[in-house]
């Protein structure tokens, strides 16, 4: 097999110098009984090539060449060159986690840089260097929560992701931490009235998102003066990164739990992507997760090594701040190249091209059928209700090599026929006009439909 | 090493010095030379309670973390700020790098803890 | 040193700064195409919420982000470059062809919440792994949702809990090896169980008689890695199992390991309930640094029900579909699916071997254990004398006489061109030097490996001070750690 580097003399030189008269001698530890005396049924050996067109099969069943409007946690960026240029190099692809410092300073460097830049970028004090995904890092920012105020209720906003939600259901059952949450109002943010009722003695954090679920950037300073005001902490996640190039960042915030796959990570179907907890330095042994801190060598020369390591599972074992051990180490060297591409005025006009394309996509689809939640600032997402159903309309538009908005009924049934729209950077006015355009001929159909039957009855 | 003779000793080496009704607490030179550099010490707040043989805090050297298990019971009146900014002060000097003052809550509880003399021994025999 | 290094030699290496110490206003390595809507105005449209400032981010060319990139990865020891003796970390080769297929269009752009109609291609992938991995470990049911190891073990302990709850009651705590991974407990803390240790006999396998006496019904599970951190297979496997399930209790096995079993026995064969998987260990998906992992886990029939919703199932029509109506699911574990480009390449990684490649994978990876055991048994102490699979535990015994840890003849590796192997752990073995080759290395790399570390054995013995004072090769030496820990400097600020 060609990834094995032995030939059968290599093989029977090794078998003789360890004194076994077989591979067979070394598996004798197994018991009789259990040992597979078959072949696995798995595919038959394939050449490199037949791997290659086996997976362009499986890529063709998965159509490409769409143009999609789908956003809800997973967004659709210009990917620049010379990220898979640069990770792609062995030095970086087949590395270990940098615990022997002295042979890893380019990972460690590298993961320096990165938690510099989200901090530079999110407002907070001191970042780590990722979580395994949004969903995950905003649970864990609630656990972190709760071990800092000693406090075991976490109030969450329903215009959180419901996934991100589902997760820290998932974490809190069974530590015991009841979750409640608060409802938004018809401007799309958070109703702070009833986030005051929620808000108890024992809430050890509220959890946002903004820009939220449905698009729209919350009010951060009413948020963090009703919690702080209770004594709890605000916990901010962020799904869409590219917004922090236009959006003012949560500041008044404890914790931001942030997921950064909007930086240069593939939208891959959905993993592997990059979260990031960033917070402020008196909160940062409570934080879980791996840290890269600068130091210096017996020689005094400049050098970075993994830090505050006895947080972790591999020395505090059962007391840990969290079990994670591998963090997203690849994937935030794509983001760290992302940052440093775009950088201080590129993040700038990347999100301001953004901005752009949604406020014209948002505006055609307002003329055509009902833009909710306009009574609040909005960065790249829009939810539309049409008359028909979604479901329906992305049917047709689909044989457009258009995917159209996120359907919203699962999570928010009562939207009614409401689907949720992102416009990034890529999408073209072109495919904003012709989604647009089959909006409105649905609500023409719906509307003639209805007239007809009208008339029908009139004429009875 | 020699320890000082008028304190006494537990088996997860922390030592206690009794003034009266009060008494300070700290780790033995023995506990700092098998964490290695001491990089931060977490410690009870002003006026909480601590319960004997139960951890009311801990010490973290790079690769390991230690509880601090109190010798007796009693309430945390003082802690000592230094080791905030300067752990490595534990490493300097255990004996006097004191880490909280209390109030006893029952002085008969000392009559259990090692004097110096059978402290020395067991550490001789652990090692 | 002794010998000449033959593997390693210096080299005239490259400095680099911060990035943003090249940072200058102006600089830059992007271009946006113009904008085919009209512009608009971010004050007015986001008021008070609009950003004036992004602070220190980085000014810089695309040249300068290539050299500065370059020059870091320089600094690294890779698998690319040589061997990692690390021990179940399974350090093997990363096939590239892996790399290729990951980037197909339609499966790189694929968005999660696409049609299922035109994402029959990422389902039949996720369908086809799973089923390999189902007849690779021997179990009934399995999800990929985990992101890492810990995460799955995570995920099997939910499942775990789940199952006992829908018995009656959780029960109240689980028994872990004193010889197990320190995630093992972290995440049986998580869950909300105590963690009960359980001493290893003299062999370094699980006291049989210590299990019967801890096992009772507040006990949920087991958590075994077999073979375990030694390296040494559980012989006493049936027993175990047998202990565990006549109380009521399940058997966890930590799949670390998995690189000594594959094609040759199969978990689900000998007792297991659940278990998690590594992809980025047997299965050859990239470290890249510390991760992404992809950590599935595979169930027995009685535990299907409670898998993370959702669960992929074929529709009367032939079509892949995700299923979400499951009442006893434990939830989510985390947005999506799970690492999906870690499934394409573990996937080809099973493609490119098939039956025979996998189970010579098998063959090779205990096979190189054992020569270098061979090879420096009677230079370092072995504290275990039970055969060893794919992995060698030996101890500093000998040279911590001279002074000389395990630690410094880590260190002492680097300047003979290797990664040092696992130090930090069995707990069980104080001083240990956990050793696992896997199957990729050669025969050559193998024997520059044993010389490498007879040499060590001798300048311990004859000049320790070179062994304590290494890594004398490197960029940075000895790096000071304590320093870091007391007072952390995390990210670069101006003006420093």
């Amino acid at each position: 097999m060609r990834y094995l580097p032995k030939s059968p003399a290599d093989r029977k030189a090794m078998l003789q110098a360890i004194g076994a008269r077989s591979i067979g001698d070394l598996f004798a530890p197994i018991p009789a009984e259990y040992r597979l005396e078959r072949d696995l049924k798995v595919p038959r050996q394939m050449a490199e090539s037949e791997i290659v067109d086996w997976f362009r099969e499986r890529a063709r069943e998965n159509g490409d060449s769409y143009t999609s409007f789908l956003g809800a946690g997973a967004y659709s960026h210009y990917r620049p060159v010379i990220i898979d240029s640069l990770i792609s190099r062995g030095e970086f692809l087949t590395a270990y986690t940098p615990y022997q410092a002295e042979i890893s300073q380019g990972t460690l460097q590298a993961i320096f840089e990165f938690q510099t830049m989200i901090c530079e970028l999110t407002g907070m004090e001191v970042a780590n260097a990722s979580m395994y995904d949004g969903s995950t890092a905003a649970a864990e920012a609630a656990m972190m929560a709760v071990r800092i105020t000693g406090r075991r209720s976490v109030v969450m906003a329903r215009s959180l992701h419901p996934e991100y939600r589902e997760v820290l259901a998932t974490y809190a059952h069974h530590q015991n931490l009841p979750l409640s949450t608060c409802p938004f109002d018809n401007s799309g943010r958070l109703n702070v009235q009833e986030l005051e009722k929620s808000i108890t003695s024992d809430t050890a954090c509220v959890l946002i998102q903004s820009p939220n679920f449905l698009g729209t950037i919350e009010d951060i300073s009413s948020v963090a003066e009703m919690a702080h005001k209770k004594g709890a902490l605000l916990v901010v996640s962020i799904a869409e990164a590219v917004s922090l190039g236009i959006v003012e960042p949560p500041r008044q915030a404890d914790v931001i739990a942030m997921e950064a796959q909007s930086f240069g990570v593939p939208l891959g179907f959905g993993g592997p992507y990059c979260g990031v907890i960033a917070t402020r330095e008196q909160f940062v042994r409570q934080m879980p997760g791996r840290l890269a801190g600068q130091t210096t060598d017996r020689n005094g020369k400049r050098g970075f090594v993994l830090t505050l390591a006895t947080r972790e599972q591999h020395i505090r074992r059962e007391k840990a701040t969290s079990n994670i051990c591998t963090n997203q180490a690849l994937v935030a060297l794509m983001v760290n190249i992302f940052m440093t591409i775009y950088g201080k005025v590129g993040l700038q006009e990347l999100a301001q091209q953004n901005l752009a394309k949604t406020a014209y996509a948002a505006g055609q689809f307002n003329k055509q059928a009902k833009l909710l939640f306009s009574g609040a600032p909005r960065f790249n997402e829009f939810v539309v209700q049409t008359s028909e159903d979604p479901y329906a309309i992305n049917s047709r538009i689909l044989g457009h090599k258009i995917v159209g908005g996120l359907p919203l009924r699962k999570f928010y049934p009562e939207l009614g026929h409401a689907a949720l729209w992102c416009c990034t950077e890529l999408t073209t006015r072109s495919a904003i006009d012709t989604a647009v355009g089959m909006v409105a001929e649905s609500e023409r159909s719906v509307k003639a439909a209805k007239e007809e039957v009208d008339v029908q009855e009139v004429s009875r | 090493m020699p320890y000082p003779t008028d304190y006494k000793y537990t088996k997860e080496h922390e030592w206690i010095k009794v003034d009266g009704q009060n008494a300070t607490i700290g780790i033995t030179h023995h506990a700092q030379e098998a964490l290695g550099d001491i990089v931060f010490v977490d410690l009870p707040k002003i006026g909480s309670e601590i319960h004997s043989g139960k951890a009311f805090g801990s010490v973290e050297s790079v690769k390991a973390v230690s509880d601090l298990f109190a010798p007796v019971s009693g309430t945390v009146t003082a802690l000592n700020g230094d080791l905030a900014t300067a752990p490595e002060k534990i490493n300097k000097d255990a004996h006097s790098a004191w880490m909280i003052k209390i109030a006893l809550k029952d002085p008969a509880e000392l009559n259990s803890l090692l004097s110096p003399d059978d402290y020395e021994k067991f550490v001789a025999e652990e090692g | 040193m002794k010998h000449m290094t033959r593997k390693a030699t210096r080299h005239v290496n490259q400095n680099e700064g911060l990035i943003f110490e090249k940072s200058s206003a102006g600089k830059a390595a992007w271009k946006l195409p113009p904008l085919d809507v009209p512009e608009v105005d971010a004050s007015a449209l986001l008021g008070s919420s609009a950003r004036k400032d992004l602070g220190h981010m980085p000014e810089v060319s695309e040249i300068e982000i290539i050299r500065h990139f370059t020059r870091l990865s320089t600094w690294n020891y890779a698998i690319d470059l040589g061997m990692y003796p690390l021990g179940s970390c399974t350090m093997k080769y990363n096939p590239r062809v892996n790399e290729l297929v990951v980037r197909l269009e339609g499966l790189a752009n694929g968005h999660p919440y696409q049609p299922e109609k035109i994402s029959q291609g990422a389902l039949r992938i996720i369908r086809t792994l799973s089923d390999c991995l189902l007849e690779i470990t021997g179990m009934d049911a399995i999800t990929l949702q985990p992101a890492a190891g810990a995460h799955g073990e995570l995920t099997g302990l939910l499942m775990v809990r789940a199952y006992h709850q829908s018995k009656g009651a959780p029960r109240k705590k689980v028994l872990i090896p004193d010889s197990a991974h320190g995630t093992n407990p972290a995440t049986a803390a998580m869950v909300g169980y105590a963690v009960e240790n359980l001493k290893s006999n003299a062999q370094g396998m699980v006291d049989v008689a210590a299990l019967t006496a801890q096992m009772n019904e507040d006990v949920a599970a087991l958590m075994l890695t077999n073979p375990n951190t030694l390296g040494v297979f559980e012989q006493e496997i049936h027993k175990i199992a047998e202990i565990m399930h006549a109380k009521g209790g399940l058997l966890y096995m930590d799949g670390a390991n998995m690189n000594a079993l594959v094609g040759k026995v199969r978990p689900g064969d000998f007792g297991v309930d659940v278990m998690h998987l590594n992809l980025h260990k047997t299965f050859s998906t990239p470290h890249g640094g510390g991760g992404p992992g992809s950590g599935p886990v595979a169930v027995r029939q009685t535990l299907e029900p409670f898998l993370p919703k959702p669960v992929l199932v074929t529709k009367p029509d032939g079509t892949l579909a995700f299923d979400y109506d499951r009442p006893q699911s434990v939830g989510r574990v985390r947005a999506f699916y799970g690492n999906f480009g870690m499934f394409v390449r573990a996937l080809a990684y099973i493609l490119a071997n098939g039956p025979d490649g996998l189970r010579q994978t098998t063959e090779d990876a205990v096979l190189n254990a054992n020569y270098i055991r061979k090879g420096l048994e009677g230079i370092y102490d072995l504290p275990y004398s039970t055969p060893s699979m794919h992995e060698v535990v030996f101890s500093d015994k000998l040279q911590a006489k001279k002074g000389v840890k395990t630690m410094d003849l880590a260190k002492r590796l680097i300047d003979y061109g290797f990664h040092p192997y696992t130090t930090a752990f069995p707990l069980i073995v104080p001083g240990a030097l956990m050793i696992e080759p896997t199957e990729s290395e050669s025969k050559e790399e193998m024997d520059l490996f044993i010389e490498a570390m007879k040499s060590i054995a001798e300048e311990v013995e004859e000049d320790p001070q070179t062994v304590l004072d290494a890594p004398r090769s490197t960029r940075v030496s000895r790096l000071d750690e304590s320093a870091a820990a007391r007072k952390p400097v995390l990210r670069w600020k101006p003006g420093t």
